[in-house]
């Protein structure tokens, strides 16, 4: 039982790891339709950005925060105009193709300007942070992580329902021609929603960073994870993606503890293809009924 | 006997049947130029070249193969798959066994390699039955990672990831070994393929194929059942990739899971867009490409790291290559989406029109 519990409570935190980490990937999706495969890089840049500004400008938290944050928007901005822009209305290879390239770039320059060593953060998190749960301790770093994603789901849930750049940027992942008759500025909306993307990756990329220090490789094959956890979740569901996570991240855990660790960085794929044959838009993703 | 007349590039499009229309070979100068290129290739090259550039070319070869068969999945019936390199990787285990459990000779191993892997490839196709566009991408994306599992862990058929060693393939008491032998059994296969490919393009099937690439829904109207060629063409691209595997396997001796990750599919699907979807010369081309990028980059970085320029700079040379990859294909996408074979015609017809090219 206690083993059970420890699971459960692992299980709970990694996966609200991987929503949070999917939530800028849902971000991306559900404003231009763009499969970003370049997610976990754009992760580890966030984490290291951070950690130079941390470390080696030896800048205070909140201001290397916000810098980075502020570094990040911008990022996804030039992303968004030197390298999507000219592709809309392409077709989709070449937009996946290029989301994959840019990986490569990424994790090239990452590499070549921090190296591929594990870095870790100073610890600045009070300890006060963290919960007694019963006999299972949760760290302060998973409490602040469920702070965020609560904080993330509820406040693009207001932006996409409620704000007008919110269901622009619904309109244009809908349908690019008809918003950009109904006078909807679809290039703004674009960059923008980049911007916020690239934003919400840094972010999850730094709790990635704290948790499990930063090393290129492991944040980059987050990127990967993110697939199953938002098809689970439907491509366009802000909130299916932390729970898509969170189940993804039982089951791993699960499948670790109890099966053989082997299996367990390959669940979630299998996963991923019943999903995909039985219920291709997830649980909470906009069902396209189309029949051919 | 008269000699036919040589025909030349028309002036304006003078096709009056679709016999026309489904030529090859424009003028007989094509024709011409393709059998004195194929007749230099098998008569000097492997005579001519030292080891290490026919290895590059043979590396070339395999890839070529590779690619095709992607680009008659992703460049003819629009199906993205992020899968082929795990296929390859099936074609090379499926031969190493044959062979090594098996004894089968090398001339019914490979093919049947590719047979094996055009199965398990069509049993991976089966979601293209519901899902298009991005969700068939991802879901073959997880059939890269499910099968790259099974090749690890499969021990009792695979040996893990001790890796297998093969016998020199032999046929009729006579030990083929050597660069040069290889030369001739990847590039014989490589003409077989490409002429097969060229020409299930221009039947029905290919025409199927095109038809579902350019409208499914119209396609679908139009009395073509799409499920079952998109099964077909699943199909027939793991047998290239398959058949390539195995030769590769037979090539390289022995085989680990190691190289037949993620990034060698992406590194095909590069090579079809490099060298121009719905092209099978452009796969060509863009395996051309791809391969000679890696060889440079790897020689760039064994020269700085001999040279001693810094060797802690040397050091940093291998991400610098996975940057110039990442690199090349976001510019070819953004400055010539149709790739490399674009740019050849355009080369081409800019000589044939001299001086008055538009």
């Amino acid at each position: 039982m206690e083993f059970f519990l420890q699971l459960l409570v692992n299980g709970v935190c990694v996966g609200l790891l991987y929503g949070i980490s999917a939530m800028g990937f849902v971000m991306i999706f559900k404003s231009s339709s763009v499969l970003n495969f370049a997610h976990g890089e754009l992760l580890a840049l966030g984490a290291f950005f951070f950690l130079s500004l941390v470390t080696w400008a030896q800048l205070p938290v909140y201001a290397a925060f916000i810098l980075t944050m502020a570094g990040c928007f911008m990022l996804g901005f030039l992303i968004e105009r030197f390298f999507l822009r000219p592709l809309i209305g392409e077709k989709l290879i070449f937009v996946i193709m290029l989301t994959v390239g840019l990986a490569a770039m990424f994790k090239g320059l990452i590499l070549l300007i921090w190296g591929g060593n594990l870095h870790t953060y100073p610890e600045f998190l009070p300890a006060s942070m963290g919960l007694q749960l019963g006999s299972v301790y949760v760290a302060p770093v998973y409490t602040a992580t469920m702070m965020i994603s609560v904080l993330f789901l509820v406040a693009f849930g207001l932006f996409f329902k409620k704000s007008a750049q919110g269901i622009y940027m619904r309109s244009v992942a809908d349908n690019q021609k008809a918003a950009l008759s109904l006078g909807v500025h679809v290039r703004r909306v674009f960059a923008l929603s980049w911007a916020i993307a690239a934003l919400v990756a840094c972010m999850s990329g730094i709790v990635l960073g704290i948790i499990n220090g930063v090393n290129v490789h492991d944040l980059s094959s987050i990127g990967m994870k993110v697939f199953p956890v938002v098809i689970l979740g439907g491509l366009d569901s802000i909130g299916g993606a932390i729970i898509g996570g969170i189940i993804i991240g039982l089951l791993e855990t699960f499948t670790g503890g109890y099966l053989s660790p082997s299996l367990r960085d390959v669940v979630p794929y299998f996963v991923l293809v019943i999903i995909l044959m039985v219920k291709p838009y997830g649980l909470f993703g906009l069902v396209e009924i189309e029949r051919v | 006997m008269k000699m036919r007349k040589l025909s030349f590039h028309p002036c304006g499009n003078y096709r009056e049947t679709y016999e026309q229309e489904l030529n090859i070979f424009e003028t007989d100068f094509g024709r011409l130029w393709l059998c004195v290129f194929l007749i230099a290739l098998f008569g000097a090259a492997p005579f001519v070249l030292s080891p290490y550039l026919l290895y590059v070319l043979n590396t070339i070869g395999i890839a070529s193969i590779a690619a095709i068969g992607l680009n008659i999945l992703v460049g003819y019936t629009g199906q993205i798959s992020l899968g082929h390199g795990a296929f390859f990787g099936v074609g090379a285990y499926a031969a190493a066994i044959l062979a090594t459990r098996w004894g089968v000779g090398f001339y019914i191993a490979i093919p049947a390699a590719g047979m094996i892997t055009a199965l398990i490839g069509m049993i991976f196709g089966i979601p293209s039955g519901r899902l298009k566009g991005l969700y068939l991408t991802i879901a073959t994306l997880a059939g890269q990672f499910i099968i790259e599992y099974v090749l690890i862990q499969w021990e009792s058929l695979t040996k893990g990831t001790m890796g297998i060693t093969l016998p020199s393939p032999e046929m009729m008491g006579w030990q083929m070994s050597g660069d040069r032998m290889f030369f001739f059994l990847i590039f014989i296969s490589l003409v077989l393929m490409t002429w097969f490919a060229v020409n299930i393009i221009r039947s029905k099937y290919g025409r199927a194929f095109i038809a579902i690439r350019d409208n499914d829904r119209a396609a679908e109207g139009m009395g073509i059942p799409i499920f079952k060629y998109k099964l077909l063409s699943f199909g027939i691209s793991s047998f290239y990739a398959g058949f390539a595997g195995a030769l590769w396997a037979y090539y390289m001796v022995s085989i680990t899971t190691e190289p037949f990750n993620l990034g060698l599919s992406v590194e095909y699907i590069a090579m079809v867009i490099i060298g121009g979807m719905g092209n099978i010369p452009g796969a060509i081309f863009g395996a051309t490409f791809i391969t000679i990028l890696n060889e440079l980059l790897r020689f760039a970085t064994g020269l700085l790291m001999n040279m001693g320029v810094a060797t802690s700079l040397g050091l940093n040379m291998a991400p610098l290559r996975e940057f110039v990859f990442g690199l090349a294909i976001v510019l070819f996408i953004l400055i010539e989406p149709k790739g490399l074979a674009e740019i050849w015609r355009i080369i081409r017809s800019s000589f044939r029109l001299w001086p008055f090219s538009y």
